[in-house]
C-alpha cells in the first residue's frame, strides 16, 4: 500500500464532504442541529430544565426508608411525585396521561436495606424489586425516568458515599449516577454521538453506489491504486469525519449546558469508541452498495442498518437485552460511563465496550470488503 | 523527468509493444471477443474500428485488468495481463467511453488525483498539469467545478486524467465521442503529438475519418472478430477504392453508424 494513494483518494473523499450540500448536511450539520435542539428542548439552558415529570409511587412500606427515598426522588427537580393507594389507581393514571410513570415500593424495602447496611458481607439480606412502569409513547420518559430513579435510590442507600457498591435494591440493570444536576439533556448527549455515527454508512453506500455506476471505480482500477488502498482510504477518510463529528457534538453540547464527568483521557476514549462506530458503518456502507444497483436504492436499503441502530442503542430506550445486538449500544454506554458515571477510562466496563465495538469494527469491515469485492464492483 | 521513456517498457526485440492471442471473451451467452488474434507495435496508433457492440471496448478491458479474458492470452509492453497487470496499470493511461471524474472537484484537482495515484511527486503534477491543460485548451475553466463543464470539456478532463503520467501505453476508448468539431480537432492534434513522441496508442472509435486520419493501421472489428487488418490506405486499396466506410460496408454489408 502506498501512503500516496491512500492520502489523493482520503483528499477527495474529504473535499466531497464539504463541496457536496447534502454530505456536509447529513454528517455533520445534521448532528449540530440535533445537539442544540435536544440542549434547547431538555438541557438546563433550555426551557427543558424546567419540565417535571409525574411518578406516580404506590408505598406498599410506609416506612421511613420508603419516605426518605421518595423525598430523594423529588430532589432530582426533574421528577415529581403523587402517592398513590392502589395500583389499580396509579395505572389507571398512567394510561391516561396523568402520570409519566408508575412505582411500586415493595413491603419488603426498608428490611432489604437495613438487612444490608447491618452486614453487607453476609448473605442473609433479602434483594427487593421496585416495579417500574413507564409511559410507552415517550421515548424521553424511557430514557430519563429509570435513571433518575435509579440515582435517587443510590442516594437513598449510600448517601453521598461510594456508588461502588452492591446494591440491595435494584431496577433491571443498576445505573450509578452521581451528580444531582444532571438534566434529561445530559442522558441523551452519549445517544447523540452514536447517532450522528451511524449515518456514514449511508453516505459511503451511496458513494460508492454513484461512484461504481459512473465508472469511476473502474476508472481508478486502471491504475496501480488497489483495492485494499481504496478501501483503507475510505476508512480513513470517515475517521477524520468522524473526529470533526464527535467534535462538533462535544462543543455543541458543552455550550448547551452538558459538563462530561471527565478528562481529557476519558474524551480520547469516547472519541475511540465513536470511531470504532464509524469503521462498523463504513463496513455496513460496503454491504449496502454491493447489493444496491443505484444511489436512491443505497439510500433505502441503507436504513436496513441505520434504523436499528438509532433505535436499539442511541438515546432511543429499548431493552437491554435487544438493544445488546446494536454495536451502538456499546458506543453510548460508554459514553454513560465516562460523561455521566464518572467511570474511569481504564474501568473493565468501558474496556469491555471498547473490545466488543473492536470486534464489531473487524468483523463488520473485513464482511463489507469481502461483500464489496465479490458483489459490489458489478 | 518529465516524461516517461517508453525503451523501459515494452519488448524491444521484437517491436510488438502489445500482443493479443487467440482471444476469447463471452458474457454469458454472448460472445464479446471471438478468437481475437493481433500484434501492436511500438509507436503505432492503432485504430479499432466497428460499431457499437463489436467489442472494441471490451478488449481494452482486458488489456487494462479490468476483464478477465475466458480463453487466450495478452500483454503490454511484455507484461501478461493475467499475471502482471499491477506492473502494466504502471504504464498505461486509460480513457474510458465513459466519462468518469468527480463533479465536485476542479480539473485541475481532477487531473491532479490521477497523478498522485500513479506516485507522482507534487512538483511534477505541477508542471504536466500545466502542460496538458495548454494542449487540451482549458486554461481558463482548469480551476473551475468540473460540474458546471460542457460534455465538450469533460472528454478533454477525461483525456488529461489519463495521460497526467506521460504513459507508453495509451488506450482511448472513443475519446472524441460527442465532442464538438473545435474539441475534436484538438484531441487529434494531441493524438498526433503522442505518435511524435514514439508513444503506442490503441484507439477505439466508430468515426470512418478519425481512424483514416489518425490511425497508422486500422483493425476492423465486426462481432467480437476481426475481419480486416491493414493501413487505411491499403485496406481501401483492397477493398476497391473509395474511403473506410465503403471497406466497412463491403465487408460487413452495413454502414459503421447506423447501430449507433
Amino acid at each position: 500500500m502506498k501512503i500516496k494513494r491512500i492520502n489523493a483518494l482520503m483528499k477527495k473523499e474529504l473535499i466531497r464532504v464539504i463541496r457536496e450540500p447534502a454530505n456536509l448536511f447529513m454528517v455533520l450539520i445534521f448532528p449540530l442541529i440535533l445537539t442544540l435542539s435536544f440542549g434547547v428542548a431538555f438541557g438546563a439552558l433550555g426551557s427543558g430544565g424546567d419540565i417535571q415529570y409525574r411518578v406516580g409511587i404506590v408505598d406498599d412500606d410506609a416506612s421511613d426508608w420508603s419516605k426518605w427515598f421518595q423525598s430523594n426522588i423529588t430532589k432530582t427537580r426533574v421528577l415529581s411525585i403523587v402517592g398513590y393507594e392502589d395500583q389499580n389507581s396509579a395505572y389507571k393514571d398512567l394510561q391516561t396521561g396523568g402520570v409519566s410513570a408508575v412505582l411500586v415500593i415493595p413491603e419488603s424495602f426498608s428490611a432489604s436495606i437495613e438487612g444490608f447496611l447491618a452486614d453487607p458481607g453476609s448473605s442473609s439480606w433479602q434483594r427487593s424489586t421496585l416495579e417500574l412502569a413507564l409511559d410507552q409513547g415517550s421515548m424521553i420518559v424511557g430514557s430519563v425516568v429509570p435513571q433518575f430513579i435509579q440515582q435517587a435510590l443510590t442516594l437513598t442507600i449510600y448517601g453521598e458515599a461510594s456508588l461502588s457498591q452492591p446494591s440491595p435494591v435494584v431496577i433491571g440493570k443498576p445505573t450509578l449516577v452521581n451528580s444531582l444536576k444532571l438534566t434529561q439533556f445530559d442522558y441523551l448527549v452519549p445517544g447523540v454521538f452514536s447517532f450522528g455515527a451511524i449515518f456514514i454508512s449511508l453516505i459511503v453506500a451511496q458513494v460508492l453506489t454513484e461512484e461504481r455506476n459512473t465508472g469511476i471505480l473502474a476508472r481508478i482500477s486502471t491504475t496501480p491504486t488497489t483495492a485494499s488502498e481504496i478501501f483503507t482510504s475510505m476508512i480513513c477518510a470517515n475517521l477524520v469525519t468522524g473526529v470533526v463529528q464527535v467534535l462538533i457534538i462535544l462543543g455543541s453540547s458543552i455550550l448547551m449546558g452538558f459538563r462530561p464527568q471527565t478528562g481529557l483521557t476519558g474524551i480520547i476514549v469516547a472519541m475511540v469508541a465513536t470511531l470504532l462506530l464509524v469503521v462498523v458503518n463504513v463496513g455496513f456502507g460496503l454491504i449496502v452498495a454491493s447489493i444496491s444497483k443505484t444511489s436512491s436504492s443505497a439510500t433505502g436499503i441503507g436504513f436496513i442498518f441505520i434504523l436499528p441502530q438509532m433505535f436499539l442503542g442511541s438515546f432511543v430506550p429499548a431493552p437491554e437485552s435487544v438493544s445488546r445486538l446494536a454495536p451502538t449500544f456499546y458506543v453510548t454506554e460508554t459514553l454513560k460511563n465516562l460523561f455521566l458515571r464518572g467511570a474511569e477510562a481504564g474501568s473493565i466496563a468501558v474496556q469491555f465496550n471498547i473490545l466488543i465495538l473492536v470486534l464489531y469494527a473487524l468483523t463488520v469491515a473485513s464482511l463489507g470488503v469481502y461483500i464489496f469485492n465479490r458483489l459490489g464492483k458489478k | 523527468m518529465l516524461y516517461i521513456d517508453t525503451k523501459d517498457a515494452d519488448s524491444v526485440e521484437t517491436g510488438k509493444a502489445i500482443e493479443i492471442k487467440r482471444l476469447v471473451k463471452r458474457f454469458g451467452d454472448i460472445v464479446a471477443v471471438d478468437g481475437l488474434s493481433l500484434d501492436i507495435y511500438r509507436g503505432e496508433v492503432f485504430g479499432l474500428l466497428g460499431p457499437n457492440g463489436a467489442g472494441k471496448t471490451t478488449i481494452i478491458n482486458i488489456l487494462a485488468g479490468l476483464v478477465k479474458p475466458t480463453k487466450g492470452s495478452a500483454s503490454v509492453g511484455g507484461l501478461d495481463v493475467d499475471k502482471q497487470i499491477g506492473k502494466i496499470r504502471e504504464i498505461i493511461g486509460v480513457c474510458p467511453q465513459q466519462s468518469a471524474y468527480y463533479k465536485y472537484l476542479t480539473g485541475r484537482e481532477n487531473i491532479g488525483m490521477y497523478g498522485e495515484l500513479h506516485s507522482m511527486d507534487a512538483e511534477l503534477i505541477k508542471s504536466r498539469t500545466q502542460h496538458l491543460v495548454e494542449k487540451i485548451g482549458l486554461t481558463e475553466s482548469i480551476d473551475r467545478k468540473t460540474d458546471g463543464y460542457s460534455g465538450g470539456m469533460v472528454r478533454r478532463i477525461n483525456l488529461a486524467m489519463a495521460l497526467i503520467h506521460d504513459p507508453p501505453f495509451v488506450f482511448l476508448d472513443e475519446p472524441t465521442a460527442a465532442m464538438d468539431p473545435q474539441s475534436r480537432r484538438a484531441t487529434w492534434d494531441f493524438i498526433r503529438d503522442f505518435k511524435e513522441r514514439d508513444k503506442t496508442v490503441i484507439l477505439t472509435t466508430h468515426y470512418i475519418e478519425e481512424a483514416e486520419e489518425l490511425a497508422d493501421r486500422v483493425g476492423i472489428i465486426d462481432h467480437g472478430k476481426l475481419i480486416a487488418l491493414n493501413t487505411p490506405k491499403a485496406l481501401i486499396e483492397e477493398n476497391g477504392g473509395g474511403n473506410l466506410e465503403d471497406v466497412f460496408i463491403k465487408l460487413t454489408g452495413r454502414r459503421i453508424r447506423e447501430e449507433i
